[in-house]
């Protein structure tokens, strides 16, 4: 058997969290779901799913899918703080 | 008599590649026009659009585009195809290196035509020569029958699990491209039943997902696979022979093993050539036999891997070797030449000459191969450049 | 071996009639190569093609230098290409064209038929791009025996792209209408 450039080791064994200095926090109750911060993630570290339990600006924003952090993937780079048209987002130094 | 059209067709070099592969049952075509590979594509984009072949052709902007929507296609787990020449080869370059690394078993045919500048659409082998350390298997047509059945012989070895390397087989520009000649089609079920299916252990899956190709340091096993790379290569000469044997029974055909060796059992001087320039030196080792000399011819069918042994077996005895060149390289003798002497190198001693001719287009007639045997008999050693600066 | 080279203009098809006269003599048993000269190709342009024909496989893939016939399928090319360069002394000339003066190259035998005319009756091109490929391998029948008519108006039945009937009447008309030196 040829050895092939091919690898099956699912996404989990790359832990990338100790590669970052600050985290985002996503303050819920400014986010109006927009995903402009999923769209700008440069990790895919953003997933999209409806949360009603998060807070939001209003009721109506509860019913649409809510960015969450993947921590295990982002490094921190602050590209989502940066680009959130609402401030919703705060870069909080790790301990 | 042998009855010549009972079973042939008169067809151009470019019409036995389609056909070929056509017969191989391919299922994704990718490729981008240059002359002198133009009409292959033609050829397949017509198969495809009446329905003759059942097949997808994916347009491209280019050569590097061409090559890489081939890799992902044949990673898919679909047999593919691309053709190219020249500029167009030059261009793939890196995706050359892309396909054998990804262990790709592609099958790609090259036209073979001359790299400007100045600009010049016709015979050189250059450009493939060029790519002799890219990690594909290189095979040298002489003939149509050879375009088309290398083809097939092609995946049949690329395909193989212990190689799995893609396999590059060349055509001389216009000499066998657009040169029409009789041609005996292989039976559709018996190529069937020769290849069968594409059936690739790590095929892109999306219930299954996989990194292809990702970073790998330098504690990784970077280094292992190119040595695997490098072990199959070398251990695809024994394959090679028996898949030859393998096809020529199954189509009655009549390829020749790695090399061919052409009145060679009691040669004195002989030359070793590749590709179509072949057909013309075998015409003059005819034709001096009929006048006492003892000549002979080596003709290479592959060049990569290199058939180094059984080149030595075939030069022992000899008074005189002549490696001809239908390419160029500069500040050093050419490639051939270097693989062919380092091949014989503390095992055979025969003086060993190297001849360039041809380039650009320019003919090779008997009288160049003639000068090159007059020129191996009277001296040794050295290169010469044949039929340049003269009118 | 027989060898003939074709001298035609880009778009009169020349190379065409290198691949039919090579299928007649396939048709008849023979081993055949044709092949262009593949310059940079354009209507107009002077164009050269050449087949071979032989009993036994061909290896010879040079150009053809010293052809046993010429086949000219526009007489204006002899003005600006040495057409009968290299022929042998026996050897034929094929000529679209009437017959007239031509004392330089009566050592051959030759061959002419007024293709033009022939090509434009059956309505193949037009008057200012006669595709005379079809009615000049008549002529070629008519001089030499190497390829029998019939063989060539079945391989142009077989190779012309549309007009077949056209053509195969302009391979007998040729035939019929070439004049002898």
């Amino acid at each position: 058997m040829v050895i092939v450039p091919v690898a099956y080791l699912p996404t989990s064994s790359k832990e990338l969290s100790s590669w970052r200095t600050s985290r985002p926090v996503i303050d819920y109750s400014k986010c109006t779901r927009c995903a402009i911060c999923w769209k700008f993630c440069p990790d895919v570290a953003i997933d999209l799913s409806p949360d009603p339990s998060l807070s939001a600006p209003n009721d109506r924003f509860k019913a649409l899918e809510a960015p969450r952090i993947d921590y295990d993937h982002c490094k921190g780079c602050g590209i989502c703080a940066e680009e959130c048209p609402f401030d919703a987002i705060a870069m909080v130094e790790e301990e | 008599m042998e009855s010549i059209q009972a079973s042939r067709r008169i067809m151009t070099g470019n019409e036995a590649v389609a056909t070929g592969v056509k017969l191989s049952r391919v299922k994704v075509i990718s490729a981008y026009p240059i002359t002198p590979q133009t009409t292959i594509v033609e050829e397949l984009a017509e198969m495809v659009a009446n329905g003759e072949l059942d097949s997808k052709f994916i347009e491209v902007e280019s050569e590097h585009s061409a090559l890489a929507s081939v890799i992902a296609s044949e990673l898919s787990g679909a047999r593919s195809f691309t053709a190219s020449s020249s500029h167009g080869i030059l261009y793939m370059h890196e995706n050359l290196h892309w396909a054998s690394g990804m262990r790709a078993p592609l099958v790609m045919s090259v036209v073979n035509r001359a790299i400007g500048p100045p600009w010049n659409i016709w015979s050189e082998q250059t450009d493939t020569f060029n790519q002799r350390d890219t990690g594909w298997l290189q095979i040298y047509c002489e003939s149509n029958q050879e375009a088309m059945d290398s083809v097939l012989l092609g995946y049949k070895i690329a395909e193989n699990k212990s190689i799995l390397l893609p396999v590059m087989n060349m055509l001389d520009a216009f000499t066998l491209s657009h040169t029409s000649e009789p041609v005996e089609i292989r039976s559709e079920r018996t190529a069937y039943d020769y290849l069968g299916d594409l059936d690739l252990d790590f095929k892109l899956d999306f219930k299954n997902p996989g990194g292809y190709g990702s970073l790998l340091g330098p504690d990784g096993p970077f280094m292992e696979m190119k040595k695997d790379m490098r072990d199959s290569m070398y251990n695809s000469i024994k394959l090679i022979k028996r898949e030859i044997s393998n096809f020529n029974d199954q189509f009655e055909a009549n390829l020749p093993g790695l090399t061919e060796n052409f009145m060679m059992e009691d040669a004195d001087y002989a030359l070793i050539t590749t590709g179509a320039i072949s057909s013309t030196a075998k015409y003059t080792v005819r034709k001096l036999r009929a006048q006492g000399l003892k000549t002979g011819l080596i003709r290479l069918f592959f060049y990569r891997p290199f058939p180094g042994d059984d080149i030595l077996k075939a030069v022992r005895g000899l008074k005189g070797l002549g490696v001809v060149e239908r390419n160029v390289s500069y500040g050093q003798r050419g490639p051939t030449y270097e693989d062919v002497v380092s091949s014989l190198y503390g095992k055979a001693d025969v003086p060993v000459r190297n001849y360039v001719v041809g380039l650009g287009g320019r003919d090779i007639r008997v009288k160049d191969y003639e000068k090159m045997f007059e020129n191996l008999v009277e001296t040794d050693g050295g290169m010469e450049w044949i039929n340049v600066g003269v009118t | 071996m027989y060898e003939i080279r074709f001298h035609g203009r880009g778009g009169q098809g020349a190379v065409t009639a290198s691949k039919i006269l090579a299928m007649a003599a396939f048709l008849e048993n023979k081993w055949v190569t044709s092949f262009p000269f593949f310059g940079t190709e354009r209507r107009g342009a002077p164009v050269t093609a050449f087949t071979r024909i032989d009993d036994q496989k061909i290896e010879l893939r040079s150009q053809i230098y010293e052809p046993d016939a010429i086949i000219v399928l526009d007489r204006s090319l002899m003005k600006i290409v040495n057409v009968t360069e290299g022929l042998k002394s026996d050897g034929i000339l094929v000529v679209n064209g009437k017959s007239g003066n031509l004392a330089e190259t009566s050592r051959y035998r030759i061959g002419f038929v007024d293709a033009t005319s022939i090509a434009l009756r059956n309505g193949l091109g037009d008057p200012s791009h006669p595709i005379v490929n079809t009615a000049i391998l008549g002529a070629f029948a008519k001089v030499s025996n190497i390829v029998s008519i019939e063989s060539i108006k079945t391989a142009t039945a077989e190779m012309a792209p549309s007009r077949k009937k056209e053509n195969v009447n302009a391979v007998q008309e040729a035939y019929e209408e070439t004049e002898l030196n």
